[in-house]
């Protein structure tokens, strides 16, 4: 199945992922209602120092450890897909402590949110990609990904 | 045909459970619960007391899991003996329940003193169940003053749990200071320091010695009046079923890294085992939640006919009260390297040039990645430390390592 991946020596950390990954999520039309003047919380971020910067959300891995060590069952995998159910979730942030890449971050009511390919809202292709001017993000198939 | 029994429902029963289906979809699966429950989320209790969630969300599974993974659940029944020659479980009702392979997730009990005159005390609670917690909600009113005696895990998030519903709420332990064994003193006073500041009040080095009535008689000679006692000393494995088949006993059941006992056909997983931690390389009993889940997976695969090493569990712990975090994995001893500010602190403790341990409190962004050096033992000369200890962050390692965190399958 296609997967996000990250080809950092493209990325210019204009930071456009974020913001359409909060527009994607918020479930509002309009992206300058969605995003103006308030606080964003995307579930895609970019890290990096001068020299190297690159985009983060979740792996979806084989075998992931946030859905084995989540506390309250509010993390599984199905169709490839780790996704979180916010209303069984409490913010305990067990996931934050185990996930190897820091893809979960929370949202702004303190349950978390995390990257679900964007299956869940109105595109049908993650929005982080859709929008990166520079294909730093690709959604793609990817040897060994089945 | 093979019969597996597990005797216990809680989390490492589910990793089973699931091992066992990803191995063998053929053979019989019987669940032996004690508690009237589907499988729920033990450590939500205290937000089921604080309304943060409720019976139906705790539940860990969904409501057609046994069905869908073709086990029967026997509720309300112990199992009382193991008898390993003849490969049969027998219940508290005399039942005998033959097996072929059987795991035993029996999880801990909580330990309660022999307090003196603890039997005249009407109110008082233990905080491990779901009836525990549904027992406390009713009884608590807004006029209820509550004495939790032990400041561990348990006691502090059961008071947090009845901050916004108790008159007051005093904590006591005979530690010198909160959650005392994760934290240190530093950080458990930053951490005491908020919760007093959320009205939880505390009497520490100080414990209770006799009971007169609702009043506790202290070690120190004070008296504390109450309406609600919560005994949350701290809890024992229950080991007893395998100690009386002559099985590997330590303080919890002794498992190996494929989490069989030392009894043929018979694995352990969860908070009743002792079981190797990779961080400081010595038996250690892990009791929670994810590594209870991957004990009873590991057991479950191998019992299923897989051959599964898991040997790379540590201890950690993610516990937040009033909304202020704190973090801590793996072994926590000698020097250490600290990076602090306003509101934060963080303690990384580096041995022999590998991480074997943190504590952060106040900022805990992206922590899992600090886990992960202790879990995969990444040589600190690897990776940009200097970096890494101020921000969590996968900048700090190697393109290389990177190209294949982010653009590799996982």
């Amino acid at each position: 199945m296609k997967l996000i991946y990250v080809n950092e020596e493209w990325c210019l950390a204009c930071h456009l992922c974020e913001y359409n990954c909060a527009f994607a999520n918020s479930g509002v039309r309009d992206m300058v209602t969605a995003l103006k003047g308030k606080p964003i919380f995307p579930r895609i971020h970019i890290e990096g120092d001068e020299k190297i910067s690159f985009a983060v959300s979740c792996r979806h891995c084989t075998d992931p450890i946030c859905v084995k060590s989540c506390i309250a069952g509010a993390i599984s995998k199905s169709d490839g897909v780790v996704r979180i159910d916010r209303e069984k979730c409490v913010g305990c942030l067990t996931c934050v402590l185990v996930c190897p890449f820091g893809a979960l971050s929370p949202g702004e009511d303190g349950i978390m949110q995390k990257c679900e390919l964007c299956i869940q809202n109105s595109f049908d292709e993650p929005a982080c990609v859709k929008g990166c001017p520079n294909k730093a993000i690709v959604y793609e198939e990817r040897e060994g990904n089945k | 045909m093979n019969r597996y029994i597990i005797i216990g429902n809680g989390t490492a029963a589910v990793g089973c459970i699931e091992g066992i289906r990803s191995n063998d979809s053929e053979g019989s699966i019987i669940v032996i619960s004690q508690e009237n429950h589907a499988v729920y989320c033990r450590p939500l209790i205290s937000y089921f007391l604080e309304d943060r969630t409720n019976i139906e969300k705790m539940n860990y599974r969904a409501s057609d899991f046994y069905q869908k993974s073709g086990c029967t659940v026997i509720y309300g029944k112990t199992a009382v003996k193991i008898d390993t020659v003849a490969k049969q479980v027998f219940l508290d009702d005399a039942t005998a329940l033959p097996y072929t392979k059987l795991c035993v997730a029996t999880g801990s009990s909580p330990f309660i003193p022999n307090f003196e005159g603890i039997e005249n005390v009407n109110n008082k609670f233990t905080f491990m169940t779901i009836d525990d917690a549904i027992a406390l909600k009713k009884t608590i009113t807004k006029e209820s003053k509550v004495l939790i005696i032990g400041a561990g895990l348990i006691g502090l998030k059961c008071a947090e749990g009845l901050h916004d519903k108790a008159g007051s709420i005093t904590v006591c332990d005979l530690a010198d200071r909160v959650l005392s064994s994760i934290l240190d003193n530093d950080c458990a006073a930053i951490m005491q320091k908020h919760l007093e500041e959320n009205n939880i009040s505390f009497l520490l080095r100080d414990t209770a010695v006799k009971f007169e009535k609702n009043t506790a008689i202290m070690k120190s000679g004070k008296k504390i009046n109450f309406d609600i006692l919560v005994l949350a000393v701290g809890v024992k494995p229950n080991t007893d079923i395998i100690k009386n088949a002559s099985g590997k006993i330590g303080r919890g059941i002794i498992v190996n890294e494929f989490m069989k006992t030392s009894l043929t056909d018979v694995y352990a997983a969860g908070d009743c085992t002792e079981s190797l931690d990779a961080s400081s390389e010595s038996m250690k009993i892990m009791a929670l939640m994810p590594n209870a889940y991957m004990q009873g997976h590991t057991a479950g695969v191998n019992m299923g006919g897989g051959n599964r090493k898991l040997n790379n569990m540590i201890p950690m712990n993610s516990i937040g009260f009033f909304g202020l975090h704190a973090m801590t994995a793996g072994s926590c001893f000698g020097e250490y390297i600290e990076e602090n500010n306003e509101g934060y602190v963080k303690r990384f403790y580096i041995n022999n040039g590998y991480l074997t341990g943190f504590m952060l409190v106040g900022k805990t962004e992206r922590a899992g990645i600090y886990t992960s050096l202790i879990r995969e033992k990444t040589p600190i000369s690897e990776i940009n430390f200097d970096m890494l200890k101020k921000v969590a962050t996968s900048a700090a390692f190697s393109t290389e390592i990177r190209k294949k965190k982010f653009g590799g399958v996982i």
